[in-house]
């Protein structure tokens, strides 16, 4: 196995989102160690960083900024990997707020921590019905290596009603009414909108791929 | 394009899959993470967990399965009975499940959906609705009624809700997903209610999975294109070996409706 290749170690940055025990079952399942956490000298020492989430951008940046977290996170220099909300969170802003999820509309800019310059907003489904949940395919597949083994048509599992708009950043995009950035990346951080850890295999090999990543791999790019 | 979701669902007590016999007498299939395992390895799109031992006599109940089976699965699950607060569904998603999935609680209390939804984020709410299609109901034109408690015969009850206002009710309240599960066709394996569904689908703009009647592959192809749900569930035809999930998808594939490869 390739395990030394990540022999440091890896966390997951504990967002106070609910999906945290999911995201550390699938990197365990691959044979490596993570630890939850929202300590901040672990992260800044860890060789990899996993931003999970899910719920609302409003609630997760409270928590982030509660913690303390926002410039800690700005400042990694390490692989940082965003999943669906997370991914979210690496932007710029989402207009994702939490009023209500009855409203169906958002109630303002939720400042993020602009990792990625781009900006969430609501997806465009066109009509189709939303959120946008279920098991979706990729298109135009750039060859980040985090993306290794990956091809266009492979279906991944999403669950979202806001998305990044399709930019420089997009390394993967999807169609669901119109075309969104299914993953995007900048640097050492890649954030993808579907949710990795519940893509059976192929999220799995996503995963594995970035917990592989050398350090020179992103550097490169 | 977004694939058609097949789902199997388990029944599950006290940690054990089991096989209800008329609501009593509860033989048991198996331990529920082979189980599950077995599903998600066989190509289902995802999996509800339904814990009947919940809905009994408000002793605390036993949920660390929930936490074993995120442990080894890799698509997306929903745990389903005696969730009935924010605690209660805060306590399932921690330990891994993807949704929740409410029925008579919502019943109750309307506004827990909402505020569910505005905790745990609207994708993750799933409100379940039995219904019933009461052909001597309004005045002989028939209706089709919400019940509630039907996870025990002794207290199964009519509710005062149709099940298409409830349905929109619902969904104005947050709900991310519809089970619509049709009462009249549970267990009958005579293929989903596709008047009905189709009547739900046109007021129901959040995903909507169908419930009740699956009985061959034909009734899938025929849910899926003639009432345009966006999930089909089914337990006893996956139990018991009268359909391979694999099988069914290639059949649906044929029938040119989008499905995820196994």
């Amino acid at each position: 196995m390739t395990k030394e290749v990540s022999a440091g170690m890896n966390v997951i940055v504990d967002t106070g989102c609910a999906n945290l025990a999911s995201v550390k079952f699938a990197v365990e399942r691959l044979g490596y160690q993570v630890t939850i956490t929202d300590n901040i000298e672990l992260i800044q020492q860890a060789d990899k960083v996993i931003l999970p989430g899910v719920g609302s951008a409003k609630h997760a940046m409270a928590n982030i900024n509660a913690k303390n977290l926002v410039s800690v996170l700005q400042k990694l220099t390490q692989p940082v990997l965003g999943f669906c909300l997370g991914m979210q969170l690496m932007t710029e802003s989402s207009t994702e707020g939490n009023k209500s999820s009855t409203e169906g509309k958002s109630d303002g800019l939720v400042p993020c921590l602009n990792l990625i310059p781009t900006k969430v907003e609501p997806l465009k489904s066109q009509g189709n019905r939303l959120p946008h949940m279920g098991w979706n395919t990729l298109r135009k597949i750039s060859d980040h290596p985090v993306l290794k083994g990956i091809s266009e048509g492979d279906y991944f599992y999403f669950v979202h009603s806001f998305a990044a708009p399709i930019s420089e950043y997009t390394i993967a995009s999807c169609e669901y009414g119109s075309t969104f950035s299914a993953a995007i990346a900048k640097d050492n951080f890649i954030g993808c909108q579907f949710h990795p850890e519940r893509s059976s295999a192929l999220g799995s090999k996503i995963i594995q791929n970035f917990l592989e990543l050398g350090p020179q791999e992103l550097a490169n790019l | 394009m977004l694939a058609r979701r097949i789902i199997p669902c388990l029944d599950v007590k006290d940690g054990k899959v089991v096989k209800g016999i008329q609501f009593r007498n509860h033989e048991i299939i198996g331990d529920i993470v082979p189980l599950a395992q077995k599903y998600a390895e066989a190509g289902a799109d995802e999996l509800v967990f339904y814990d009947i031992t919940a809905s009994s006599d408000g002793r605390v109940v036993d949920k660390s399965w929930v936490s074993r089976i995120a442990e080894v699965i890799d698509i997306p699950f929903c745990v389903a009975g005696g969730i009935k607060s924010a605690a209660d569904a805060k306590e399932i998603l921690m330990m891994g499940a993807d949704k929740i999935s409410i029925n008579s609680p919502a019943l109750q209390d309307p506004e827990l959906i909402t505020r569910l939804a505005d905790i745990f984020g609207q994708q993750c709410i799933v409100v379940g609705i039995d219904s019933f299609y009461n052909k001597e109901a309004n005045a002989g034109k028939g209706e089709y009624q919400v019940y509630q408690f039907t996870g025990d015969e002794k207290r199964t009850q009519q509710t005062g809700w149709t099940t298409f206002d409830w349905i929109e009710k619902v969904v104005s309240l947050g709900a991310g997903e519809i089970v619509l599960n049709c009462m009249n066709q549970d267990g009958v394996r005579q293929g989903y209610d596709i008047v009905q569904l189709k009547q739900a689908r046109a007021v129901c703009n959040v995903p909507l999975i169908a419930s009740g009647g699956a009985g061959t592959m034909e009734h899938f192809s025929d849910v899926y294109q003639q009432a345009d749900v966006d999930g089909a569930l089914a337990a006893s035809v996956f139990h018991k070996g009268v359909i391979a999930i694999k099988e069914l998808k290639n059949y649906l594939k044929a029938q040119r409706i989008e499905v995820r490869p196994c």
